[in-house]
């Protein structure tokens, strides 16, 4: 009897695992002022623990929808979501959040921005919340993993483009998420940095372990670290238009890939789908 | 050395005539020793000449820049006031009551050398004036920031006390501060507390509108940092909308506070008692004409001074 528990449990875990998050039927309308906008139709998406996702698509095809709905920061008009096999009622400390702009306070250095987020994740946490101590050193790994301890007190205005962002990422890092959502996070930044920036994040994801959705412009980048490349139909009522899986051995090292077939395979559909079949026509 | 050591006896002597002068403190009188003193050690001027002339020598254009700079900044409020002057002067003479800038100016001398005296309630110094001035206005707008500014975060961040309030707000905005005196009189039947309830109401409205457009303001992204960090409304409020409308609020204490010492002048010529205001209405009632004008020069440097101190605390809140 226990034997037939313990094993039913394992199946529900292991079910659990390759739907860890999990969008069923999700659609989403916006009303405005010249009407309802129906931005998203009939998403299907089903993500692995610990598995990496890029959605790729044209701009305004709805891709930040997407992020911001698995964030808990808008409810769907239709569907549902669940995120470790419940159901997203709102924003959460489990789903961490990489802004497009950083959105780091100015008015905080920053470890305060880290800390605030540390300290809200496990210094209040109903159990037993963590002492100050703990908190500041968990405040300060996060700040050394992305190589920032020495900009600790300089305030977000006072730090490079790449310096923020990184901030911004040790911000979601030092909850401890399970899920890491990223929205274009290097999509404004150059591409010297842009590429230290992927392989700083390729690292720290293969150390972590976490789940990861990314929102990306940009084929390589999406190539380069992802599980899947999702890609999106143009809005309105945007859809998911195929699902490329990337087979490419881990780690993953950017020189080597430019010469791989596979690669430059994986590359070309990405690129097929986004110009010829599902080209932005120019407004 | 000796040369300094000199030039600073020398000027010992000449501070000591001027510190029976002055009579301000000992204080004050040694930081203008010094500063006379470095000017007047002839080493250190030489060395100033120098650069100078390095200066002029190496960069004349730049020189020439700044000083040109600086004539465009001091000339022009100089001329203002030239002409101010001039065109007072003008019409002090086609009116021979209206007393001219220079008689003007003796009889502030005179009034300032003996600015707190006490004769009565009625006949007070016009340091007194002032002071009892400021001191309603304080208490005035010191209540309105009180209850204005969180309100106005309340207003900001709540949707419905918004358009709640709303009406209200509009409705009783435009009107006239001193239509509030007869209700502040009837009120508190007494005349200080009413003139102090029509600062009140008059300087809250700037407070209660900038601090919840401050706060309406707010990026949403900032906004979503704190719901995906799940912040309390506590931390909400100190971390990211104080910060963030503290500029917007300044905005608001500045205007109120002008409004507050542009309507306290007016009240007390109604309400009477100690105040620049009722001053300036005995002194009508006096037909003393010099200290009328002296009162609008003192009310308009009052306020001038207020607004200089608030922008400057201002500057020290901002984040930038
Ligand atoms: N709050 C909103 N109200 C109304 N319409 C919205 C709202 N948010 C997004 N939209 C619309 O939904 C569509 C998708 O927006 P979204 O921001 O998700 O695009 P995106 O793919 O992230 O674009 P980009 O790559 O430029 O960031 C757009 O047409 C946008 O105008
Ligand atoms: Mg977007």
């Amino acid at each position: 009897m226990e034997k037939i528990l313990s094993q039913e449990k394992i199946n529900l875990d292991k079910a659990n695992a390759d739907r860890y998050v999990q969008l069923e039927n999700v659609d989403m309308t916006f009303s405005t002022k010249k009407g309802d906008f129906n931005a998203l139709k009939n998403i299907n998406l089903s993500i692995k623990e610990g598995e990496f996702i890029s959605i790729i698509g044209h701009s305004g095809c709805g891709k930040s929808t997407v992020l911001n709905l698995i964030a808990g920061l808008t409810q769907p008009t239709e569907g549902l979501l669940f995120c470790a096999g419940r159901e997203i009622a709102g924003p959460g400390p489990e789903r961490a959040v990489v802004f497009q702009n950083h959105s780091l306070l100015p008015w905080l250095t920053c470890y305060e921005n880290v800390y605030l987020a540390v300290e809200r994740v496990f210094g209040a946490s109903a159990e037993k919340p963590e002492s100050k101590a703990k908190l500041k050193a968990r405040a300060d790994a996060a700040l050394e993993l992305v190589g920032l301890t020495h900009a600790n007190d300089k305030r977000p205005n006072e730090i490079s483009g790449g310096m923020k962002q990184r901030v911004g990422i040790a911000r979601a890092l030092a909850m401890e998420p399970k899920v890491l959502l990223l929205d274009e996070p290097f999509g404004a930044l150059d591409a010297l940095t842009r590429a230290n920036l992927q392989d700083e994040l390729m690292k720290i994801m293969a150390k972590s372990g976490c789940t990861a959705v990314m929102v990306t412009h940009d084929v390589d980048e999406a190539i380069l670290l992802s599980d899947r490349v999702v890609m999106m139909t143009n809005g309105p009522s945007a859809g998911i238009g195929e699902i490329l899986e990337v087979k490419l051995a881990r780690p993953r090292a950017r020189l080597d890939l430019a010469e791989d077939k596979d690669y430059n395979h994986l590359r070309s559909e990405v690129l097929r789908f986004l110009y010829e079949r599902h080209a932005k026509k120019a407004a | 050395m000796s040369a300094t050591s000199i030039s600073k006896e020398s000027l010992k002597a000449i501070m000591q005539s001027k510190e029976t002068v002055v009579s301000k403190g000992a204080a004050m009188a040694d930081t203008e020793k010094v500063e006379i003193a470095t000017v007047a050690n002839p080493a250190a001027a030489k060395k100033m000449t120098k650069k100078t002339s390095a200066l002029l020598s190496n960069k004349p254009s730049k020189r020439k820049a700044q000083i040109y700079s600086v004539l465009n900044v001091v000339l022009p409020p100089v001329f203002g006031i030239l002409l101010l002057l001039a065109v007072w002067t003008l019409i002090s003479h086609q009116t021979p009551s209206l007393p001219g800038p220079l008689k003007t100016w003796h009889s502030a001398v005179e009034l300032f050398s003996d600015p707190f005296y006490n004769h009565g309630p009625n006949d007070q110094g016009v340091g007194w004036n002032i002071l009892a001035s400021l001191q309603r206005v304080a208490l005035g707008f010191g209540l309105a920031a009180l209850v204005g500014i969180p309100l106005g975060f309340i207003i900001g961040r709540f949707e419905f006390m918004s358009r709640m309030t709303s009406p209200i707000i509009s409705l009783l905005r435009p009107v006239s501060p001193l239509a509030w005196l007869p209700i502040g009189l009837l009120v508190f039947k007494a005349a200080n507390p009413a003139a102090i309830w029509v600062i009140f109401i008059s300087a809250i409205w700037p407070m209660i509108i900038n601090t919840s457009v401050g706060v309406s303001k707010v990026p949403q992204d900032y906004m979503n940092v704190a719901k995906v960090l799940n912040l309390s409304e506590w931390k909400i409020v100190t971390k990211i909308l104080f910060p963030f409308v503290l500029p917007y609020m300044m905005t608001g204490v500045r205007l109120s506070i002008g409004v507050a010492w542009l309507v306290i002048v007016a009240a007390e010529m109604l309400t009477g008692g100690v105040g620049i205001g009722f001053w300036v209405w005995d002194e009508w009632n006096n037909l003393n004409v010099e200290h009328i004008i002296i009162a609008i020069f003192v009310v308009g440097i009052v306020g001038l001074l207020l607004e200089y101190a608030l922008t400057q605390i201002a500057k020290k809140f901002s984040y930038e």
